[in-house]
């Protein structure tokens, strides 16, 4: 559901892979790269690793953004250097930092970076770092790579009796694959959100029981609120990062509607949802038809596989209303249930889990801000004193104030840069505990996927109560129609009639039982795979906070010390 | 770079000698709530050690509350005009806060720094006030006190000088006369308008320093409600990666707490001094104002003078009876007039050496805060980077299997 897929082929080359790492020879300590402002004395055997990276982030590097440092394989106790306890030791034992490309793009210093979210590099999602354990094995092999782009404002030209007609805004889908089945490997095509929410809508009817990535939000009322061009970037992001957790989808990706969405160029040729009036008139058609029995009463099997939808089948959706208050209120048990235990469990566990994903949702942005504010503070601090510096220079008279000047100098720098590191560090944790947003939005394709489960098995419950219903009725004119002589045409005809339609109904019901089977299968399929990547995201998520956690607060520890070095002749005698 | 001002600072611990050098220590401890409701305040117990041959004994103990210490501080500024008067905490603000653990200490290592910047001052330190306010008994401290607490501050013979003052204002604006009584010293302009400027950046950085304490209070909560969180994420995952959670939750909370103590820290050895350096400039402000008032006086009374002698020569010519009452108001005049200068002369004489005291503690002070500043966030820093590295490999192990 993340990323790693995408993201992959890209940095494969900038990074070792795990494995790689591990190996790495650590006797000869290489020639450091020297960074101007961190004196890092590293006796780190990484450095031949670090400096490879390193050349390659040379010309994107900030000098006080952090090194990239190489990561102590745990796993291996010969390959691991002792952790080092002494908090003044260099930081030999730092760990790997998230790619210094990524650094830069949220680096204060470059106002670039804003621009390179646009078209180039993914940056939106958390960004692969070879601590990351691998979603699937070959996540190099084969790829779909989408970017949103180009947003163009266009007014809508057909039959519009407002003069002047309303404005839309389209974006630029470029592709970029090697799966065959798309038969190409790059091409662009221009679609506005109608189009997103005409996709969307299609692959929840075709894609029932399964965990499809939500779309993104139509938000009218926010659209007046704010400035276009910010709602309009900020769509251009949503959709990127829509159709790419869609692109990630093992089934989906392959599906024919993603295909024709990125591909087909011009009018989007799926069947758009018809406004309501016309599938109520539908419905409102058909309705007295059923009710006079002028038509065969059952649902057609191919209709059958579609949920119940408002307007088109009036007469279905209130039989299946009245079995679901009859399983609700009945007495009796309803002819098929969720006999999944299994499930039921999955179920009420999935809803707890996604409170405590909310709450720690919530937390972690709390948490975020409050990293910010940190950062800062301590920078206004850091200017406040740069400030007191320049007046005690220009103004001073004596050599205290000299000195003076020199010790705030001292700590103004050093809170400028811990300053520009809580927002490092800070920028950092967004990406990794986003991990916890997007689970968090994914709760509402599993409650979807699950609740497809349930109308498809009301669905069964349905059919199979009329089908009874239907059995008892012929068996009472069987039954009726036996007493007279020589039989009775009109129960005969009845009889017929009501045969004919319990066929129907019974391939309907069969229809019904296998589609009910079929989502329940995609459930479980989905299940698992949502188990299996949470595991493998959430860890990454921990993993790569803490790492992160560890090596900002290791920098920060070391810009701290040197000052305390530096003014430790002021040291008082008691302590 | 650093000047060794210890000898005769004060510090709780009695020195090695104490026959020898002469010695002067005082602490400030013992804060306790006395009285009810809206009458209630603290008292402080005040230890004094000393040799000093003016004083009653080695070691007094007195109780002294805050209204004592502004006491004394209003009756040195009174008589040591030029020095710049250690400053006091303020007075309280809030009604809710006054009494608070934290606001409590802060008061009192304020009053305690106080008291013994006065205690190691060359000058104040012969103070006979200081002698009462170390000595005196609680009643007469209490009688003492009351009488400055009246609108009516001064003593009679000062009146008589706000009076002329008064007068010879009125006067000058009659005669048509808008003199500007200032000093003309380039130098003193500068050191003006350093001090003003100082005040400005100080107070600034104060307030920085300020939010930033509050910084560390909000991340340490944020810490907090994410760890538990993070807990109950866990306990809902379960197995492996719940245990992960788990893990993450306990670190955060016990770094919560190491947050919150370096918060403390930071308000009592980084953002007071800050605070306790602005009030000092505060000081140097009065003590400007100070030698405001003492060069206007000279001036007018040697304006003054200068008439009175123009008079008694008019006088003198014209063989006047009134000669002799003359001279002897001329007589009188030119005592005071020079007594003036000379006030005037020691107040710019003490400022000259105060300012270089002033700079030096201040470098001093300064640079303990700076390197306690840098030593606390160090260590927290490492704290930070070891309990999140100790995590490290047990999510490893958590992670495999």
């Amino acid at each position: 559901m993340m990323g790693s897929e995408n993201q992959g082929f890209e940095e494969a080359h900038l990074f070792a892979s795990r494995e790689e790492m591990e190996n790495l020879v650590l006797d000869e300590p290489l020639s450091n790269h020297s960074n101007s402002n961190n004196n890092h004395q590293n006796n780190n055997s990484y450095s031949s690793y670090r400096s490879a990276t390193s050349s390659l982030s040379d010309t994107t590097h900030h000098p006080l953004s952090p090194p990239i440092l190489a990561t102590p394989a745990d796993s291996d106790p010969l390959l691991s250097p002792p952790l080092c306890r002494n908090p003044n030791a260099s930081d030999n034992n730092s760990y790997i930092e998230p790619p210094s490309y990524a650094d830069v793009i949220f680096s204060p210093f470059d106002e670039n970076s804003v621009n390179e979210i646009n078209g180039l590099e993914s940056t939106s999602q958390n960004p692969e770092s070879s601590l990351t354990l691998s979603r699937s094995p070959s996540f190099s092999s084969d790829y779909i790579k989408i970017t949103v782009s180009n947003p163009k404002k266009e007014q809508e030209t057909t039959n519009s009796i407002v003069p002047g007609g309303n404005a839309y805004f389209t974006y630029l889908i470029t592709t970029r694959t090697n799966i065959p089945e798309f038969g190409g490997s790059e091409f662009s095509v221009r679609r506005r959100f109608k189009d997103v929410v005409t996709l969307s809508d299609r692959l929840a009817e075709s894609y029932r029981g399964f965990f499809i990535p939500p779309r993104p939000d139509k938000n009218v009322v926010e659209s007046q609120v704010m400035q276009k061009q910010e709602f309009v970037e900020q769509r251009r992001v949503a959709l990127e990062k829509y159709l790419r957790r869609l692109a990630e989808h093992p089934v989906i990706r392959l599906s024919d509607e993603l295909k024709v969405f990125l591909q087909v160029e011009g009018r989007l040729p799926l069947v758009t949802s018809t406004d309501v009036a016309s599938r109520m008139l539908d419905g409102a058609v058909k309705l007295p038809k059923q009710l006079f029995g002028e038509t065969t009463a059952a649902v057609a099997p191919h209709e059958v596989v579609q949920p119940a939808k408002g307007g088109m089948d009036l007469l279905r959706l209130f039989k299946e209303l009245k079995q679901s208050v009859a399983n609700d209120w009945g007495g009796s048990k309803p002819p098929v249930v969720e006999e999944d235990k299994v499930f039921m469990e999955k179920k009420e566990w999935i809803h707890d889990l996604e409170q405590q994903l909310s709450n720690a949702s919530q937390q972690a942005e709390a948490l975020v801000k409050a990293q910010q504010d940190m950062g800062e503070t301590m920078g206004e601090l850091g200017l406040a004193f740069i400030k007191l510096t320049k007046f005690e220079n220009e103004e001073g008279r004596f050599n205290s104030q000299k000195v003076r000047a020199a010790d705030m100098k001292c700590l103004a720098t050093a809170a400028v840069k811990a300053s520009r590191f809580y927002r490092e560090l800070n920028a950092q944790t967004v990406k990794h505990l986003d991990t916890l947003h997007e689970y968090l939005g994914l709760m509402l394709a599993v409650h979807s996927a699950f609740s497809d489960r349930s109308s498809a098995l009301l669905t069964v419950q349905t059919l199979l109560s009329e089908l009874s219903a239907s059995h008892s009725k012929a068996e009472k004119l069987e039954a009726a129609s036996s007493k007279i002589f020589g039989g009775d045409k009109s129960r005969i005809r009845k009889i017929e009639e009501l045969k004919e339609s319990i066929r129907v109904t019974e391939n309907a019901k069969n229809a019904a039982i296998s589609e009910y089977e079929r989502i329940k299968e995609n459930n479980r399929f989905e299940l698992e795979r949502f188990d299996k990547e949470r595991h493998t995201d959430f860890f990454n998520m921990l993993k790569g906070f803490v790492v992160n956690q560890v090596g900002y607060a290791e920098k920060i520890s070391n810009v701290w010390a040197k000052v305390a070095e530096e003014t430790s002749g002021y040291a008082r005698d008691s302590s | 770079m650093i000047t060794a001002q210890r000898s005769l600072s004060g510090s709780s611990q009695s020195p090695r000698s104490p026959s020898s050098q002469p010695y002067l220590s005082v602490s400030v401890t013992d804060p306790v709530k006395l009285g009810n409701g809206v009458q209630a305040y603290i008292s402080y117990r005040v230890i004094t050690k000393t040799n000093f041959p003016e004083y009653q004994g080695p070691e007094k103990i007195v109780i002294r509350r805050y209204n004592d210490f502004v006491w004394l501080r209003d009756r040195l500024f009174e008589k040591y005009k030029g020095i710049f008067i250690p400053p006091l905490p303020e007075k309280s603000a809030v009604e809710k806060f006054r009494f608070s653990a934290e606001f409590i200490e802060m008061r009192r290592q304020a009053l305690d720094v106080f008291v013994n910047r006065i205690a190691s001052h060359n000058d104040l330190q012969q103070s006979e006030d200081l002698r009462t306010f170390l000595q005196a008994d609680e009643e007469t401290m209490e009688r003492l006190r009351s009488q400055e607490t009246g609108i009516f501050k001064k003593k009679p013979a000062d009146f008589m000088q706000i009076l002329k003052d008064v007068q010879s204002k009125v006067s000058d604006v009659v005669l048509g006369k808008e003199k500007p009584v200032e000093e003309s010293n380039p130098e003193y302009e500068k050191l003006k308008h350093y001090v003003f400027e100082l005040e400005n950046h100080l107070t600034e950085a104060q307030k920085h320093a300020y939010r930033l304490v509050k910084r560390h209070r909000e991340l340490g909560q944020s810490l907090s409600d994410f760890g538990k969180a993070a807990k109950l994420l866990g306990a809902c995952e379960g197995q492996a990666l719940g245990k992960a959670f788990s893990e993450l939750g306990a670190k955060s909370e016990t770094l919560s707490v190491k947050l919150q103590k370096e918060a403390h820290q930071l308000l009592m050895n980084f953002e007071e001094p800050l605070k306790d350096y602005v009030r000092a400039v505060q000081s140097i402000k009065a003590t400007i104002g100070e030698r405001g008032n003492a060069f206007r006086q000279q001036c007018e009374l040697a304006e003054t003078m200068k008439l009175k002698e123009i008079n008694l020569d008019k006088l003198m010519l014209t063989r006047s009876d009134r000669v002799g009452e003359a001279e002897h108001e001329y007589r009188e005049l030119k005592a005071e007039s020079e007594e003036a200068t000379r006030r005037f002369e020691t107040i710019v004489r003490l400022m000259n050496e105060e300012i270089v005291r002033f700079q030096e503690q201040k470098t001093q002070d300064m640079g303990i805060a700076f390197h306690e500043f840098a030593k606390g966030q160090a260590r927290l820093a490492n704290s930070i980077a070891d309990a999140w590295r100790s995590l490290l490999p047990k999510l490893e192990a958590c992670s495999s299997t």
